[in-house]
């Protein structure tokens, strides 16, 4: 029993991105409304075709949505569990439910609007809530204070940012990976940015800009981190059968798996307690093997890689969690130009990523690879027949997936 | 709470929360704190210690603990230095230190703790650093744990 290529997205509908706040008067409700109604048409499918919701990070409320938008029955309502990590295991999820027969045509898809809030809990008074988190909940948002949370309170350790800070910290201190590696991935993902309509960044980025720009926390500086946006972005996904009927090229779902180490668990955030092997990593490689193993694939089969990049040393360490170079040499492969779009052996965040062109919590990037796959995107990579897509790092889970063109 | 921060010292982040919720699980660490000494969770079955204190061993399942005092030193696992301030009012601490530190006594990963660490100069500490703990008597519940440097 497999998903491999029983499944393929159809459909694929985007609101335009925004900085954070700037969607205002849209809601986060009207923003995954407008996306769904997009991606089905994208399909050419109607509402009255979607019976399934597969998302992550709490993006929405099916039963909001549902009623909403007129959905005439909902036969299948999931999420994965965590945050943004769950991104493409969601599609995975979606995948499986088609497979089954529980459902026929499925929606994953975020919105995000950052009005009154920040991801991240960096705002003003999200920071308690952010260090006091309890057991169990989003850090995204606190609701009380756990015994166990009073031991982290008053550290000082207050964001994601700060997270994955000690991680890229610490693979410099075993591997030598230098604040240079960061900002080959911050440069090519924004040269990759220029081209594109759709991305909120796209001044070309210098090396002297990068080391000018101010530090938020050692070893990160501004150009390190996402940007903060609003938008939202859906994708439909039914059985190939079907697809192969509609009106888009189908882009199959070769493999979308989500997990991670057991003890990876909510560590990021909180109590980083992982074996060394673990903590300085992206937290992938697990995942990473058993994705290739199910879509009987290997790195060299990958014609572009769409990796989560909240946050540049990530991207490196996925470089290596994929098997594209071996761990610890995730600097030097980026130094030596082999993720540039045009020249390098792997292509990454063509479309400018969360770093240069929005952050709607991974679903960029899917929107790219599903262009990718179907030859229309805007810095297509000739030829490319098989995308990776990821989600996260974030706390377990987190999620890779294989999608491919149907030839 | 936000805006209400204290007189702040920098490098040193503030105490803000005065109440370690303790239960009969983690009570001992904070009782311990009082009288500035660091005791840890320790697996009463296979001996594997465990930080911050938790209903059940990762590696035996056990649920049979005890708390074993610990010399309080250990070395700079991983760290940040926090310069931007995540809240206006915090601009007088920073930049300060914060990290993971791999305590001695323990068997390392699963008993890190997760603390800010005071008296360094931000732009030398580096990973591996030596550090001791200090507990700052907040009030009579909660006596907040940092590490600084051992003094040579």
């Amino acid at each position: 029993m497999s998903i491999k290529d029983r499944a393929a997205i159809v459909g694929v509908g985007a609101t335009p991105y925004y900085k954070r706040g700037q969607s205002y008067p849209e809601t986060e409700l009207s923003m995954a409304c407008s996306a769904i109604l997009m991606a089905l048409a994208d399909a050419g499918l109607t509402i009255k075709d979607l019976d399934g919701f597969s998302i992550y990070s709490n993006s929405c409320d099916p039963a909001t949505v549902g009623a909403e938008l007129g959905v005439p029955e909902v036969r299948w309502a999931t999420t994965t569990t965590s945050g943004g990590g769950g991104c493409v295991g969601a599609l995975g999820v979606a995948a499986a439910a088609i497979d089954s027969g529980m459902a026929t045509t499925v929606v994953t898809l975020m919105t995000l609007q950052q009005l009154n809030k920040r991801l991240g809990g960096s705002a003003v008074g999200g920071m308690l809530g952010y260090a006091t988190m309890s057991e169990g909940s989003s850090p995204y948002g606190g609701s009380g204070v756990s015994p166990s949370a009073a031991f982290t309170a008053n550290n000082g350790l207050l964001s994601p940012g700060h997270s994955f800070a000690q991680i890229a910290g610490r693979h410099m201190h075993l591997y030598g990976t230098k604040r240079e590696h960061f900002a080959e991935v911050c440069i090519s993902t924004r040269d990759n940015a220029i081209k594109r309509p759709t991305a909120l960044r796209t001044e070309p980025l210098t090396l002297d800009e990068y080391f000018n720009a101010r530090m938020i926390n050692d070893p990160l500086c501004l150009f390190d981190y996402t940007m903060e946006s609003d938008g939202a972005v859906a994708v439909i996904t039914t059985s190939t059968e079907r697809a192969r009927d509609l009106k888009q090229p189908p882009v199959l779902i070769s493999a979308a798996n989500h997990g991670g180490d057991g003890r990876w668990g909510p560590a990021l955030f909180k109590y980083f307690q992982s074996p060394d092997e673990y903590f300085t990593s992206s937290g992938h490689r697990p995942v990473a093997k058993r994705m290739y193993e199910a879509a009987g694939m290997r790195p060299s089969d990958v014609d572009v890689a769409l990796l989560y990049d909240h946050f540049s040393p990530m991207v490196i360490m996925q470089l290596e969690d994929y098997g594209f170079c071996p761990i610890g040499e995730g600097g030097a492969f980026v130094a030596d130009g082999n993720i540039r779009y045009g020249t390098g052996s792997i292509p990454v965040n063509t479309h400018g990523g969360n770093l240069s062109e929005a952050y709607i919590i991974g679903m960029t990037h899917v929107r790219e690879a599903v262009e990718q796959m179907r030859g229309t995107a805007v810095n297509q990579v000739a030829g490319a027949e098989v995308a990776l897509v990821t989600g996260g790092p974030a706390g377990l889970p987190v999620s890779g997936a294989l999608l491919r063109k149907d030839v | 709470m936000a805006g209400d921060f204290g007189t702040l010292k920098k490098g040193q982040f503030p105490t803000i929360l005065f109440d370690p919720h303790a239960d009969p699980t983690t009570q001992p660490f904070w009782d311990a704190a009082k009288e500035d000494r660091l005791v840890c969770q320790q697996c009463s079955d296979c001996g594997t210690f465990r930080m911050p204190p938790s209903p059940f061993c990762f590696n035996c399942q056990s649920r049979g603990y005890q708390y074993t005092e610990l010399p309080g030193t250990g070395a700079i696992y991983s760290f940040t230095v926090v310069r931007h301030p995540l809240h206006p009012d915090l601009i007088d601490c920073c930049p300060y230190v914060a990290g993971t530190v791999e305590l001695d006594g323990t068997q390392g990963a699963g008993a890190r703790m997760l603390v800010n660490i005071i008296d360094v100069d931000p732009d030398t500490v580096k990973i591996g650093d030596r550090v001791e703990i200090v507990f700052e008597h907040v009030n009579d519940e909660m006596s907040t744990p940092r590490f600084r440097p051992i003094s040579k």
